[in-house]
């Protein structure tokens, strides 16, 4: 799929020297008005772009030229098939000609998997046969830019800014596309279901529509009671309390000692190997908390006449609460560092001692970047995933008893969307109105956390 | 005067809040780094038992001197169950069956091998090395106890005792456990490896790579280089704050809208795993990128067009290769973070059962994270250790390369 890149790369290199070659040529007896390297990367740039755009478009149109080009060869025996049919029909010839069989298939779908490869091949040779020519076209008007009075220099880098400006906008693209494939997905599972019982639903039970969805239609009022995001919510807030009760201490305290009390060498070794928790994936904190704590907090419940369930809310927490303790404590480090030295300066003159400056004078004037900080870590204790897949419950559960099983936004994401992924039931669907949910929570936080954290810099600097 | 000692112990208690704080977090670190190395070794290592073997060529219905084809070809379970009732005569036919539970269920294939390394061992009796199952080499590496009531165990009473002989008599060996590195997953543990899962990561972030750094670069030099402050360069700016703050799994969610409902691209490869995890990095490499930049002094800038050199001039030859350093650390913190993203992976189907390590990064793959994840969610134990030893892989790999990463600062970091 990738050699027609690495020919016309090639391709892109030859013109490059040809034309390069030919400017070095003519420099010997005149003056040109660029230096002849952007002779040859005006050659390069007028063959690889064009091309590489056509490559791409043959690409994306390959899939709808093959439905048509086969509709138009098995024509007859097609056309009794309404378009699921030919759509299941399709991806069981694809999978055929990729030489995946289930020893089930039809003569018709035998047939039209040999058409497929030989499709396959007409095409790709197609595409080196158009893209060779659009090279050499390109090359020859490249070519006849070779003369002494063309400032190729500046047509090269008019292009390369131009390239430039079009890969900053891709941050903008991939935010769209976020938005578009959520928001595209949302209104299909709100076809299924009245966005206010998602919104407000008390009860949370997806596989009721995973039992019906054999039958034609879908009822309705069976759906009305299944994705209801409130359990879900309160699963997740109740996790993210659980994560902050354990990272906002530890990590402030952390902070400002390390801020203010360590001497140098202390602060030296502590900081990068508290940052090591931060860098630890996911999946570790979720393995340690679905192996090792979970079953401690489990024994130590019951010993204490507990009883706490293998899954609760309270292990997944504290892990989380772990992981983002350097979250909390670099960013509380920046803005209590920020904090200028005249106001620290001004209070011990007044005769406070180090622990009252801190808690009178550093916080209440650091106090705006630590909220905002806290804001950041809440959000990330929101759309953290792997941690609650792995050591939280599946069953959503209204408790805010942490010693219960809860579930969470993510964790639903992730049930909902491995296994089967047919795209025509709600059961999978609400995986999106899920993201979505997330989507904005977290842009909600951290919103208001950078704009807190914003507000405060303006103040010292 | 009261008055002041109260405060004096106010502040006493203040600071050990503080040490308190910062050795409780550093005793997570050592809890989770010690708990999973302690318990993730031993997957490097597994338990074999020594066995005489005799390969008798009637049995194995082979010709003089067979060809590689031949010994593949042939069936050993004969040479199996006539070995076994050789070397354990003295037990009933029911009880051999049970000493054979102790030893991988493929050891068959195990003889095999040996056979088709060494074929000059036809006919003759060898002392060989085979794998234990996992049950007993968990007892054997002292994850399991074997206290408790015979019924809880896998492993009788019985076969308890055979095991126990097999140690005084010396046939209980610990080997370094080649299988685990270069082979794909399975559903033994025995015979589970990371190789597909590497192999799986290493595509990936190639793709990453390739895909996130260029693009973060051109994007950062057209935004602090040549972008005049407007609308759209604030809209850009806003969205890499807030693409960097987006949770992990929603990006899973675009790869599995767009990339492979929209445009079709093949489920479960790596192609797609790094597309989504490149949009990850790009952020992290932009924002690195940016600052490097714009700690390039004017100096440098003004010096090269005074001497001519056109604005595209200056910056790609002479800002961005100062710039290069600290683009690169950010860069590789970037990637190094993308490596251990798991949730993405979930979403566009890279947790898949792979056996075969694969070749492209179009082949169905999984990747480390996710590999991690699969073996965790395993109901058998041997897979906890596996696990664990899977986890051990990659933080050393983090690890190194965040030293890596600090190396490259030190050593190329400019102060102006």
């Amino acid at each position: 799929m990738l050699y027609p890149v690495l020919f016309l790369l090639l391709l892109s290199v030859v013109g490059f020297y040809l034309n390069k070659n030919k400017s070095v040529y003519l420099s010997k007896n005149q003056k040109l008005a660029s230096l002849p390297a952007y002779y040859g990367y005006l050659a390069f740039l007028y063959i690889f772009v064009p091309a590489i755009i056509i490559w791409l478009g043959l690409l994306i149109g390959k899939s709808f030229i093959l439905q048509n080009y086969l509709i138009l060869t098995l024509g007859d025996s097609l056309s009794i098939m309404n378009s699921d049919e030919i759509n299941l029909f399709m991806s069981k010839v694809k999978n055929l000609s990729l030489g995946i069989s289930f020893g089930n298939e039809t003569d018709l779908e035998k047939f039209a998997a040999e058409k497929i490869i030989s499709f396959d091949k007409i095409f790709s040779l197609l595409t080196y046969l158009v893209l060779t020519l659009s090279s050499i076209l390109a090359f020859l008007i490249a070519r006849k830019k070779v003369i002494p009075n063309f400032k190729s220099q500046r047509t090269v880098e008019k292009i390369v800014n131009r390239f430039i400006q079009i890969c900053s906008l891709i941050a903008i693209l991939i935010t769209l596309g976020i938005f578009l494939s959520l928001v595209f997905e949302t209104l299909n599972f709100f076809s299924y279901v009245n966005p206010l019982h998602f919104l407000f639903g008390l009860n949370w039970s997806p596989n009721k529509a995973f039992v019906i969805d054999s039958a034609e239609t879908i009822d309705k009022d069976i759906l009305r009671d299944a994705f209801g995001i409130i359990p879900l919510l309160g699963g997740t807030l109740l996790i993210a309390f659980l994560a902050m009760i354990v990272a906002i201490p530890l990590g402030l305290m952390s902070a400002i000692y390390l801020a203010e009390y360590a001497p140098k060498k202390i602060r030296d070794f502590s900081k990068p190997v508290i940052e090591i928790l931060a860098g630890i994936p996911t999946v570790v904190y979720g393995f340690f908390a679905a192996l090792v704590v979970a079953p401690k907090i489990v024994m130590l419940g019951k010993s204490m006449g507990f009883e706490v369930s293998s899954e609760s809310a309270l292990a997944a927490g504290l892990v989380m609460g772990v992981m983002i303790i350097p979250f909390v404590s670099s960013l509380s480090d920046d803005v209590i560092n920020a904090v200028p030295q005249s106001l620290r300066d001004g209070s011990y003159a007044l005769g406070a001692t180090k622990s009252e400056t801190i808690i009178k004078v550093i916080l209440p004037s650091a106090l705006p970047g630590i909220i905002g900080s806290f804001l950041l870590a809440i959000s990330r204790a929101i759309g953290e995933t792997m941690i609650v897949v792995m050591a939280a419950s599946l069953q959503a559960n209204l408790t805010i008893n942490p010693l219960e099983p809860a579930t969470t936004i993510t964790t639903q994401i992730v049930t909902a969307l491995t296994g089967d992924t047919e795209f025509d039931n709600p059961k999978t669907l609400v995986a999106f109105a899920l993201g979505l949910t997330l989507f904005f929570i977290t842009l909600f936080l951290n919103y208001f956390a950078l704009k807190i954290v914003k507000k405060y810099r303006e103040i010292y600097d | 005067m009261t008055n002041l000692i109260k405060r004096k112990k106010a502040e006493r208690r203040f600071q050990l809040y503080g040490i308190f704080a910062v050795s409780l977090s550093l005793l997570f670190v050592l809890t989770l780094i010690v708990n999973i190395f302690s318990s993730g070794i031993g997957g490097f290592y597994k338990t074999s038992f020594l066995m005489e073997i005799h390969f008798d060529q009637k049995l194995l219905k082979l010709e003089d001197n067979p060809s590689s084809e031949q010994i593949e070809d042939a069936s050993f379970r004969k040479l199996i169950s006539y070995n076994f009732k050789e070397n354990f005569s003295q037990y009933s036919k029911d009880e051999i069956k049970q000493i054979k539970k102790l030893f991988y269920r493929k050891i068959d294939k195990e003889t095999q091998s040996y056979l088709l390394k060494n074929p000059q061992y036809l006919n003759q009796k060898v002392e060989l090395l085979f794998t234990a199952s996992t049950d007993i080499d968990q007892i054997h590496k002292g994850n399991f106890n074997r206290n408790i009531p015979e019924k809880q165990r896998s492993i009788n009473n019985f076969q308890l005792g055979i095991y126990d002989q097999f140690i005084e008599t010396g046939k209980v060996k610990k080997v370094f456990n080649k299988r685990y590195f270069i082979s794909g997953d399975s559903r033994d543990p025995e015979s589970a490896g990371v190789a597909s899962s590497v192999m799986g990561s290493v595509f990936t972030i190639l793709i990453c790579f390739l895909l996130s750094f260029p693009i973060a670069i051109f994007a950062s030099i057209y935004l602090e280089e040549f972008a005049k402050s407007g609308k759209v360069t604030d809209l850009i700016e806003i969205n890499i704050n807030n693409l960097a703050a987006v949770p992990s799994i929603i990006f899973g969610l675009l790869g599995l809208g767009i990339l492979l409902n929209f445009f079709g691209l093949p489920r479960s490869t790596s192609l797609v795993g790094g597309m989504v995890l490149s949009f990850m990095t790009l952020p992290t490499i932009i924002v690195a990128c940016r600052s490097s930049l714009r700690a390039v002094p004017p100096s440098i800038r003004e010096g090269a067009l005074a001497l001519g050199a056109t604005k595209n001039q200056v910056v790609f030859h002479h800002v961005l290769p100062l710039a290069m350093p600290g683009t690169l650390t950010g860069t590789i913190i970037g990637l190094a973070r993308a490596v251990g993203e798991t949730a993405p992976l979930l979403m566009i189907g890279m947790v898949a059962f792979i056996m075969n390590v694969p070749s492209t990064p179009l082949e169905p793959a999984v990747g480390m994270p996710a590999q991690i994840y699969l073996w965790s969610e395993s109901a058998e134990r041997g897979f906890i250790e596996k696990t664990s030893s899977a986890i051990i892989l990659l933080l050393i790999f983090l690890i190194v390369v965040n030293f890596v990463s600090v190396y490259f600062r030190k050593k190329y970091e400019k102060k102006w």
